[in-house]
């Protein structure tokens, strides 16, 4: 019965550590004694039988280490007869179960975080607390543990690889292949451990559905061309609202299309429809050189005409027989002529072959003055 | 304790077990987890599932059976809905659930994982329902939002006999399906295609005909402004330029040998016959 008692006690010890916030601040010293209790049983057996014959509740560490000096030099002290046999090796026992247990609170109560790390805390299973990086302390480990998470780190899904075709249809039953990748980190690290059955997985299942989903209002156009960035915005609003649905824990950092093209059977078409706007482009080029060539040449001709009719309206005639001269000159001097100076006579014409010959003007007919 | 000193080792065992005993007796629940006390295969009491900790229980007659809080997913097979407009479409969806009565959950099925394994069929063909009740268009749509309440309502009832809540339903993906329907979708993009390539060289073309148009418009009135203060002038001015253009070329390309015979009636040698007037 006094070992019930004396377990009793120590549970309800136990128990009232739990419910101070200062649990582990309060040091390791006189919290030991109860926590190594119930973790006798399997540890250190040996140990958890003694205690019942040393009579009573062992209530700090120091009396553990007084207790175990007895042992090791008194040859039992007042535990008598029932540890007689084991005494030579008792006392190195003991020293060994001592170093044993001090190995396990440090190693079970002092957690380094690392800066991006966040330490979440649960007192008996149940939540406690979230610890920044640095020393975090707990109670030792069957009574505390501390998850370790790395709150930091941004963790990158991607969907839809580069490499492979991943489908998806537009709202115009059209169909888009796309690759994007989604940037995430865990914002709440309690809610990340303890909400979601498999948290990863989560989030590639969202992020797909809510990707399809956004595709699945926009046309092709618009998911090929200057609306990738809204997407990329839309998505991310969406994850985020299914995710905190879930109590996820996470926060979406953001969502970045890596490619948005049409499906490789029909590049061709998309390819051919950019060539056609190119040689669209090059028609309008060209009528547009022919234009301004056609206005220059234009205002070219009506500006030489109008200078020269200037002159000519200052002495019409004499320009005119000037000009007339002038022109007559340049042709005939440069052309064979053959003047028939009696009418009704037919000389011989030296006419060039036939074919040649075809377009020779009409002889200049008197009245081209006029 | 008389006894106690007097047979050490045997005393040592029935602390032993005392302790073991004890320890077997508080049993400590984890924030992910419930734990359902089943006393003697007969269901008792759920520990946990409001808050995790330290519960007792009595040792070697009651035992534990661990329920996960967290929530799960049900991941639908593909399924093939038949739209209202007779086209089909692969779909993909995924259900999230969380159990709500352990006791229910662990009397109708046992196990989280059997759960998951009797909603799947349910979820696939309650979708299956219900977006068959939709055309093709409004599957692509965001109105089918509303489809997926249906659905998770649906979902829902089935579910609270197994003591889980769904959460949350949501399709994950929408494909036409393999062969001839994706065949002839890539086939009317293709064509879509043609056609907006078409349509642009067209359209170029005819803007470029309007700009040449235009150009030989504005050539016109400038010819006419200029030419039309005196026709008969510029009917001379042009005759001129225009025989040295044909007789002598335009000085980039030589016009064929001419030879002219000239009767001496010819305006040009009115003087050469002494000035007669005409």
């Amino acid at each position: 019965m006094t070992v019930f008692s004396g377990w009793g006690s120590r549970a309800r010890g136990l128990f009232a550590d739990n419910k101070s916030p200062w649990g582990p601040v309060s040091g390791p010293g006189e919290d030991e004694p109860p926590r190594e209790g119930p973790r006798s049983p399997w540890s250190d057996p040996d140990r958890g039988g003694q205690s019942p014959s040393g009579g009573g509740a062992t209530n700090s560490l120091e009396d553990l280490l007084r207790r175990g000096r007895e042992r090791l030099g008194g040859g039992g002290g007042r535990s008598g007869g029932g540890g007689g046999f084991e005494l030579p090796s008792g006392g190195l026992m003991v020293w060994v179960g001592l170093a044993l247990v001090a190995a396990w609170l440090v190693f079970t109560s002092f957690h380094s975080i690392a800066p991006e790390e966040r330490g979440v805390v649960t007192t008996l299973g149940r939540y406690n607390r979230t610890v920044g990086s640095g020393i975090g302390l707990t109670l030792p480990y069957p009574f505390e543990r501390m998850q370790k998470v790395d709150v930091e780190n941004i963790r990158n899904v991607d969907l839809g690889s580069t490499g492979t075709e991943t489908l998806m249809l537009t709202g115009d039953q059209n169909i888009i292949d796309i690759a994007y990748s989604v940037r995430w980190n865990i914002r709440d690290p309690e809610l990340y451990i303890f909400k979601l059955q498999n948290p990863d997985d989560t989030i590639e299942q969202v992020a797909e559905s809510a990707m399809r989903a956004v595709i699945g209002t926009v046309t092709l156009n618009d998911a090929i061309g200057q609306r990738r960035g809204q997407i990329e915005a839309q998505v991310q609003e969406n994850m985020q609202r299914i995710l905190d649905h879930y109590q996820a824990g996470v926060l979406v950092q953001g969502v970045a299309i890596k490619q948005a093209d049409p499906p490789a059977k029909v590049n061709e078409a998309f390819k051919d429809v950019t060539a056609a706007q190119q040689e669209a482009a090059s028609y309008i080029n060209s009528a547009n050189a022919y234009s301004l060539q056609l206005r220059q040449k234009a205002l070219g001709e009506a500006g030489a005409f109008d200078r020269i009719y200037a002159q000519y309206k200052l002495a019409p005639e004499v320009t005119r027989r000037r000009m007339y001269y002038e022109t007559m000159e340049n042709v005939l001097g440069k052309v064979d002529k053959t003047i028939i100076e009696a009418p009704g006579v037919t000389p011989y014409l030296p006419l060039p072959p036939a074919g040649r010959s075809a377009t020779t003007p009409p002889a200049v007919q008197q009245g081209a003055a006029k | 304790m008389g006894a106690i000193t007097r047979r050490p080792i045997l005393a040592a065992m029935i602390a032993l077990i005392v302790l073991v005993a004890i320890r077997l007796s508080f049993i400590v629940v984890p924030e992910t987890k419930m734990a359902l006390i089943v006393r003697f295969g007969a269901p008792n009491r759920v520990l946990g599932q409001s808050q995790a900790g330290i519960n007792w229980r009595i040792p070697f007659f009651e035992n534990t059976v661990w329920i996960d809080k967290r929530v799960r997913d049900v991941d639908m097979e593909q399924q093939q809905v038949l739209s209202t407009d007779q086209l089909r479409l692969q779909v993909d969806a995924f259900a999230r659930f969380r159990v709500i009565d352990p006791l229910r959950l662990y009397i109708r099925a046992r196990s989280e994982d059997r759960v998951s394994q009797a909603l799947r069929p349910i979820l696939g063909s309650e979708l299956r329902n219900e977006l068959g009740k939709r055309s093709f268009a409004s599957l692509l749509s965001p109105e089918r939002e509303g489809a997926m309440e249906n659905v998770q309502r649906g979902l829902n009832r089935v579910a609270a006999q197994y003591g889980v809540q769904i959460i949350d339903v949501r399709i994950k993906k929408t494909d036409l399906p393999e062969g001839s329907p994706l065949e002839s979708a890539f086939e009317r993009m293709r064509t879509a295609r043609e056609q907006e390539a078409r349509s642009i060289r067209a359209e170029g073309a005819k803007r470029a005909q309007i700009i040449r148009a235009q150009a030989d418009a504005e050539a016109a009135q400038t010819y006419a402004a200029s030419f039309g203060k005196d026709p008969q002038f510029y009917d001379f001015y042009r005759a001129m330029q225009s025989y040295q253009t044909t007789f002598l070329g335009d000085g980039q390309t030589k016009p064929a040998a001419t030879q002219i015979i000239m009767s001496p009636d010819n305006e040009f040698l009115r003087q050469f016959r002494g000035g007669a007037a005409r």
